[in-house]
């Protein structure tokens, strides 16, 4: 929780936080009251627009995968992967099913160590009661050990597939620069075995949270493949019927400027907020996710359709037992292709693509010349779309909380906005509170 | 064996610092490697270390050059002074989640060179530049007996 202003005068009240932490990025969030009614819900972002998609015009397509995994430190893969994805759809590339493969590998490494260090570090301390993974730490060390090697193992697997942690630079348009050799993937097979079993375990933790009775009518939006949990390839669907391919992402969802945030919102035309990340894809894609996650989900009492979004961190938790198991199943698989990449010719044409995000769906799209010049390009990242959302969740949230003392009442608004982990650096791209009551 | 490490980021301007005090090391034959200053990250770097040296960019209202060093094993570390990084968590939570670990180095220094600029894509300040060369001579005296490169 963080140090909290409040101000009570007849007819207001106001609570301000400075700076909401455990989130990725700097921005602001604002409610304010009028008796039991909400009246407004701001989620602000101030941090200075990146300009990213400006960055790229002009640029060869090849430089595209290493630009925009700039970013974001947290999840660059997920950017390199939907640039690569979208690219090869401009230029027509299919790419053999062993560097399909490696390009999941590579994605797992970054789920793992992006969900435990959110499940560990930043979400944990919120169940519980504690201001921060420092003061948690000293009473919980065995927790935070094991999101830290957790974190560690996820880290290892991106620095062997991308040849670094931060940035990796390996991934390119038609594969990858350089392809793993089968010892140096063997080699994270004891990790991987020991982080499985500490994902298993992580569930059946998070079984022990006491979660608040909250639950929200949801369109759930990500990626569906017919034979496999999605990662970077699927059409993008919801619960209300949306079905669709990544080319007409654009007809389907808007992005709006809203005065009080530097990052666009994104909405589904004449829907509004919906919500992408670990909880929409498990209740999209349950049935998908391996035998051995449905069985943790199952004994944990773990049911889809799930519309806490409290429980987005045993959501997370199924992810992990996923990505574990998924890279022990690759790396079991493996041979190192022929070729670690295509040959790719340019030409013109426009591609689009989605992929899973650790926090949800990434949008990229990209126009290119026949030089292989880029002349547009588009990104839309998932903290953009959930924003409303999150705003959405806190107006339905805090009349139910009015009667709470006011630092639980800021406690609950910060973790409601945690439960989407949202990564501001992504989405302009940190967090201040401000409630005020009238 | 003294183990630094430069923290920041290449492309916001006087967050770059401690990065050029590692790449400034680096001529003067001194190993040094460079990080962001993400936390899990920074403990993995220190791990089984026991004298390490770590710069970094501060935000703490001195003059833009100012150079403060800190002994981190002898008090917990001021977040404010830090709050140039972008991340949730950063080298001051790097320090204290060691401490509460138990897996602090016994010997960490840290380097602090005020910034004042940290916009993306700018570069970094005069003031910054002139002190990236004195914190990396300042080094480079301090453990003269590394074996280099």
């Amino acid at each position: 929780m963080n140090k909290t202003n409040q101000t009570v005068t007849k007819t207001t009240r106001t609570i301000k936080v400075d700076y909401l932490a455990r989130v990725e990025g700097e921005g602001a969030l604002f409610v304010k009251l009028r008796g039991d009614r909400v009246e407004d819900v701001k989620l602000k972002i101030f941090e200075p627009p990146r300009l990213f998609e400006a960055f790229l015009r002009g640029r060869h397509f090849m430089e595209a995968p290493d630009i925009t995994a700039r970013i974001c430190g947290i999840c660059p893969i997920a950017y390199q992967m939907s640039a690569i994805h979208a690219i090869e759809r401009a230029l027509d590339v299919t790419v053999p099913p062993a560097i399909r493969a490696l390009r999941r590998l590579f994605y797992c490494g970054e789920w793992i160590e992006s969900h435990a260090l959110h499940v560990f570090l930043l979400h944990a301390p919120d169940f519980l009661g504690y201001e921060d993974a420092l003061q948690m730490a000293r009473q919980h060390r065995e927790l935070v050990e094991k999101g830290l090697r957790l974190k560690k193992i996820g880290n290892h697997l991106v620095s062997v597939m991308g040849g670094r942690e931060i940035h990796p630079v390996s991934a390119c348009v038609g594969g990858f620069y350089r392809a793993p050799t089968r010892q140096e993937l063997e080699a994270i097979r004891p990790d991987l075995e020991w982080a499985l079993e500490a994902s298993l375990a992580t569930m059946r933790w998070t079984a022990t949270l006491e979660y608040p009775d909250f639950e929200q009518d949801y369109e759930f939006v990500s990626l569906r493949h017919p034979e496999e949990y999605p990662l970077n390839e699927g059409r993008l669907v919801s619960n209300r019927g949306l079905d669709i391919d990544a080319a007409e992402f654009e007809d389907h969802f808007l992005e709006q400027h809203v005065k009080h945030s530097n990052a666009l919102q994104c909405v589904l035309r004449e829907r509004g907020s919906y919500m992408v990340g670990p909880l929409a894809r498990v209740n999209l894609n349950f049935d998908l996710l391996p035998e051995v996650a449905r069985q943790a989900a199952a004994e944990c009492g773990f049911e889809v359709p799930c519309r806490n979004p409290f429980r987005s961190i045993q959501a997370r938790a199924l992810e992990m037992i996923f990505a574990c198991q998924e890279a022990l199943r690759i790396i079991g698989e493996y041979e190192p292709p022929a070729q670690p990449r295509v040959e790719v010719q340019p030409r013109d044409g426009k591609g689009c693509a989605v992929t899973e995000a650790p926090r949800g769906i990434l949008y990229h799209r990209y126009s290119i010349a026949a030089d292989g010049r880029i002349l547009a390009a588009r990104i839309v990242p998932p903290t953009s779309q959930n924003q409303r959302r999150i705003e959405d969740d806190l107006r339905a949230l805090v009349p139910l909380l009015i009667a709470e003392p006011e630092d639980r009442l800021t406690w609950r608004c910060e973790q409601a906005v945690r439960n989407y982990d949202p990564c501001i650096s992504c989405a302009t791209h940190f967090l201040r509170l401000h409630l005020e009551r009238e | 064996m003294t183990l630094i490490i430069g923290c920041g980021h290449p492309d916001c301007g006087d967050d770059a610092a401690g990065l050029l005090v590692a790449r400034r090391l680096r001529e003067l034959g001194l190993p040094a490697v460079e990080a962001s200053g993400e936390a899990t990250g920074l403990m993995s770097c220190w791990e089984g270390e026991t004298d390490v040296i770590l710069v970094d960019a501060t935000l703490s209202g001195a003059p833009a050059g100012t150079i403060q060093v800190w002994e981190a094993e002898q008090a917990p570390l001021v977040r404010e002074r830090f709050r140039c990084s972008t991340h949730g968590l950063g080298v001051v939570e790097a320090i204290e989640l060691s401490r509460a670990l138990g897996r602090l180095p016994p010997r960490l220094r840290i380097y602090g060179i005020e910034g004042r600029r940290f916009e993306p894509g700018a570069g970094p300040s005069p003031e910054v530049v002139q002190a990236v060369e004195q914190v990396a001579r300042r080094i480079r005296e301090e453990i003269p007996c590394m074996k280099q490169d």
